[in-house]
């Protein structure tokens, strides 16, 4: 077996016209960069992105929208410290927005992978988030229904990954990666080193491979933090 | 009201004072985005406690020095931390398990209306215009054990931010226990605003003018004295 792929543009090959792709990080944080700009690349239309939020400055996210390859955003928090792409787009009636509670995202995303069709949480009871889904009571208290929430692709970045696709993430770049990794039909991990089975120790081991589709190196992988302090666009 | 509130009122860091005199000595607390940052950096001596940041943190310490920053170690706001001994890192599912599952002791949040029922408006404004964000705090409002606000006690226009209804869109209901304002502390109990303590400089009919709700007592109002921070 070996799930590795020689190019960023074979890795994202796969995504066309109408997918559903989740991009894992957090804000910049274990954002995959170099996965996301070559899906730039490849241009597909009409995409539905899953992420924390909804991009910043004028890379990754905030560049796919840019290009018009978005045309619904999930996400719980669409504000950032350079929002324009996405307000700009939202504002003109370009781009749909679905806004989920954070916990809710993380845990509708998770539902899927392990395969809950729908769940119940006392997150949103109340508020405008929970209209027209259904509530019940459990032991006295109310809980809103939410469903799992699947997609076609899941984009994510690892530190290490071997060729069998399992993944170690570094430090809080883990947030949404692991989960989102298990929700999406074709997983593609960039990792900014691939080793053989057996080099990462089975204890170390955070996403196992069977989680995991296509794995591609990217020695050192840019940081969104650092490229929208320089002011940097893609392409 | 005669009064100048802005010539009496604490200032967002002695609001933030304040507040971190109430959490207990191994509290595990989310501080939400901005202002309530602040609360982290008035710990009380001989006091721990542990830090939790949405995106898959416990533990973490103070900000880094500028130019020592490392981008995959961050907080829910965004800006760079640093780890305390005995930090730990886990994924965002784990990270809500710890709020959702009612596991955190505190979360203390910022607020555009609190309501003597104790339901909070933090994530919108409503407006046309506006858009929606609310990241963690529906999850935070609802399973942590306690939740509690620091605040304006008014608007930048001079409008009570305490009110008897909020009608602007919750962000959870009945979930707020106590209110650290620019001028008092209120507990909400049983559907009413409780005054605990209040500014020396301002009355009680004073303060009432400037809460939407009824404040009512229950024993003695203590005064809010903060050191200047």
């Amino acid at each position: 077996m070996d799930k590795t792929t020689a190019s960023l543009a074979e890795a994202v090959s796969g995504i066309g016209d109408g997918a559903t792709v989740m991009i894992a990080g957090f804000g910049g944080s274990g954002a995959p960069i170099e996965l996301i700009h070559a899906l730039i690349d490849k241009g597909p239309k009409g995409l539905t992105i899953i992420n924390n939020n909804a991009g910043n400055g004028h890379v990754g996210i905030a560049s796919l929208i840019e290009h018009g390859m978005v045309d619904k955003i999930i996400c719980s928090f669409p504000r950032s410290s350079d929002p324009v792409a996405f307000n700009e787009a939202y504002l003109a009636g370009k781009l749909q927005l679905e806004v989920v509670p954070q916990g809710t995202l993380a845990e509708r995303i998770r539902a899927a992978g392990a395969g809950i069709p729908a769940f119940y949480t006392a997150t949103s009871y109340g508020t405008d988030l929970a209209k027209g889904k259904p509530v019940a009571e459990f032991d006295g208290k109310s809980y809103v229904q939410e469903r799992w929430l699947k997609a076609d692709f899941a984009l994510v970045k690892g530190e290490l990954g071997d060729t069998y696709g399992n993944l170690t993430y570094r430090m809080a770049a883990r947030n949404f990666n692991p989960i989102m990794a298990m929700a999406a039909d074709v997983t593609i991990a960039q990792v900014s080193r691939i080793v053989q089975p057996g080099d990462i120790e089975p204890e170390n081991v955070i996403t196992p491979g069977i989680f995991v589709d296509h794995v591609v190196e990217v020695a050192e992988p840019k940081q969104e933090e650092v490229l929208i302090r320089e002011g940097a666009s893609y392409p | 009201m005669t009064l100048s509130l802005d010539s009496i009122k604490l200032t967002n860091a002695q609001i933030a004072w304040r507040a971190a005199q109430d959490i207990e000595d191994g509290a595990y607390v989310n501080l939400g985005i901005g202002f309530p940052e602040m609360v982290a950096k008035y710990q009380p001596a001989g006091r721990e406690a542990i830090f939790h940041t949405e995106n898959g943190v416990l533990g973490f310490g103070k900000a880094p020095a500028e130019g020592d920053e490392d981008w995959d170690l961050i907080n829910a706001g965004k800006k760079a931390i640093t780890l305390n001994p005995g930090a730990s890192f886990f994924h965002h599912a784990d990270s809500f398990a710890m709020v959702r599952g009612g596991h955190l002791d505190v979360a203390i949040l910022g607020a555009f209306q609190i309501a003597q029922n104790g339901d909070l408006a933090n994530w919108s404004t409503g407006g046309a215009n506006s858009i929606p964000a609310v990241g963690g705090a529906m999850d935070l409002v609802q399973s942590a054990k306690r939740v509690a606000v620091v605040t304006d006690h008014v608007t930048k226009k001079g409008e009570p931010k305490l009110v008897d209804r909020c009608t602007m869109p919750l962000t959870g209901v009945g979930c707020v226990t106590r209110v650290y304002s620019s001028l008092a502390v209120v507990d909400i109990a049983d559907g009413h605003f409780i005054l605990r303590e209040k500014l020396p400089a301002i009355s009680f009919d004073d303060l009432q003018s400037v809460t939407g709700g009824e404040l009512t007592v229950d024993g003695s109002v203590a005064d809010l004295i903060v050191p200047e921070q």
